[in-house]
């Protein structure tokens, strides 16, 4: 038997890795996408369920079945859900620390959506705050949420916890 | 051993869906198949899907994808990043438990939103093959090759492959290519991985198939001709392209042994070759003769939607068996490159 000296291991590689797509969102998704395009904020209804979805995608999660065709607008006040203190940064977010981020029960809709907070202290949110959303200038609109730029406080009572209690 | 039949199948295939994402084109199928035995989607003991989310680029489209069934109240559920037919091994499996004696199979992809081929590239041993992207199409034409150079088997044989599914592919709403080809014709065409052409090559399809499956009493209520499974095995082969030998397919031949597919006459055969020299490679693993027909429903060359074409093979052998064209029946499903990973079902009618 000879020795044989093994060179030193390779403990990482590098392999990159790219695959382009031609994303499709699907009928439910393009219309919220398109109803942003236009500044509105557009819910589907489940046949079934009857709740009303904002950013529907695909079908009702819950009753497996195709939302109603007709669109109907929610928003664009809402109510805050629940919401978190961020401290920690992130490479691809550009905002000074602490900020708010909130899960919004927009009017007239059952399903929260996702917003910036700002216009108010981050010790002073509540759950059941009342806020609008604050959009781009309309020559800016494309369609994408991020249209709306955040949602801030109005000058309303909170919504009481019952209210939206179900949505927490 | 619980007896286990399929009792329901629904497909659909498209070129490109261009508007509709994978959970809006599946739900339609689904109800297909669950009208045609007129149940719901919750009275299903087990429901268990197969698909992959890097076809349309969308992470958790498996997730999504069981919106279509109407998960609440919950569902016991399962997922395979497989084509559907190992998913209905799994719901096989789990309907041998004997306390449910019903599952609901499906399986769906979209892959016209990539490059699937390229796509696939990535199914293959990340560290020295992946990076290289070798295509999925390349792959299969090495193999075409080997076979070819092996001797017995033609550019003919193959044009005749192709022929033959288009021609069966006539009766078959779902497929989409069919026809009647000259196979002088086809040999006419020019190469496109030789010795590949275009036609030897599946065509990318986006769909779905949904099967489902029910247990000994609960199956003669459902269907009045179940298609009852009499045997399912599957193996799998080395992943090294140069580990094995690419003109055989020994996985296929060991579950087909397994699956019993030589105890008793074989009327019919849907055997999932996405690639033509394939068929034949698959005929010879599973010793099926001349009184075989083989892929009456014009197989995955006339409509192949990956990660459902080889439960729709299982469906399109269980109809026949149903319908009665056929007593007996051996559906057949791949995955992997080049054959690597094959599964085996023989399907068998009362009467």
């Amino acid at each position: 038997m000879t020795e044989t000296t093994l060179p030193e291991p390779i403990e990482e590689v590098t392999i990159p890795i790219q695959l382009d797509y031609v994303y499709t969102p699907g009928r439910s998704s393009s219309m919220w996408l398109r109803g942003l395009a236009e500044g509105r904020l557009i819910a589907l209804q489940c046949p079934t369920c009857e709740k009303i979805y904002a950013g529907a995608r695909g079908l009702c999660p819950m009753c497996g079945e195709m939302f109603l065709p007709d669109p109907i607008d929610v928003g664009p006040n809402g109510t805050v859900v629940t919401f978190a203190v961020v401290n920690v940064p992130s490479k691809n977010i550009d905002l000074e620390l602490p900020y708010v981020s909130a899960e919004v029960l927009l009017d007239g809709s059952h399903t929260r959506t996702f917003f910036l907070l700002r216009g108010v202290k981050p010790d002073e949110v509540r759950m059941g705050m009342r806020v609008r959303t604050v959009w781009k200038d309309e020559s800016e609109w494309e369609p994408t949420l991020a249209n709306i730029k955040y949602v801030e406080p109005i000058d309303e009572p909170d919504a009481p916890f019952e209210s939206i209690q179900e949505f927490v | 051993m619980v007896d286990v039949a399929v009792v329901s199948f629904a497909q659909h295939n498209a070129f490109r869906e261009d508007e509709r994402n994978e959970v809006e084109f599946l739900q339609p199928v689904i109800k297909e198949a669950m009208s045609n035995i007129d149940l719901k989607t919750q009275d299903m003991g087990f429901v268990v899907s197969g698909s992959c989310d890097y076809l349309a680029g969308q992470a958790f489209a498996f997730v999504s994808g069981l919106d279509a069934v109407g998960p609440w109240p919950p569902l016991r559920e399962s997922h395979v990043e497989m084509d559907g037919a190992w998913a209905l091994y799994e719901a096989w499996i789990r309907l041998q438990h004997g306390d449910i004696d019903t599952a609901l199979v499906y399986a769906f992809g979209k892959s016209s939103p990539g490059d699937l081929p390229r796509v696939l590239s990535l199914q293959l041993e990340p560290y020295s093959v992946a990076p290289l992207w070798p295509d999925a199409v390349s792959l299969a034409a090495l193999q075409a090759r080997a076979l070819m150079e092996s001797g017995g088997v033609s550019d003919k044989d193959l044009a005749e492959v192709v022929a033959r599914s288009r021609s069966h592919a006539a009766s078959n709403p779902a497929a989409l290519l069919s026809g009647s080809h000259d196979v002088a014709d086809l040999l006419a065409e020019p190469m496109y991985a030789d010795p590949l052409r275009r036609h030897d090559c599946a065509p990318v399809t986006d769909g779905a198939s949904v099967i489902v499956l029910a247990a000994g009493d609960r199956a003669r209520e459902l269907s009045d001709n179940p298609a009852w499974i009499r045997g399912i095995d599957h193996r799998i082969e080395a992943q090294g392209m140069g580990l094995r030998d690419l003109t055989v397919s020994e996985s296929t031949r060991i579950a087909g042994q397994a699956a019993g597919v030589a105890d008793g006459p074989v009327d019919l055969a849907e055997l999932h070759a996405p690639f033509s020299h394939q068929e034949l490679i698959l005929a010879d693993a599973l010793g099926l003769g001349a009184d075989t027909v083989v892929n009456p429903s014009g197989g995955a060359l006339s409509a192949n939607v990956m990660m459902a074409a080889g439960l729709t093979r299982i469906g399109e052998a269980a109809t026949r068996v149903s319908n009665g064209d056929g007593h007996r029946a051996v559906a057949h499903a791949t995955s992997g490159p080049a054959l690597q990973q094959n599964l085996v079902c023989v399907l068998e009618a009362d009467k």
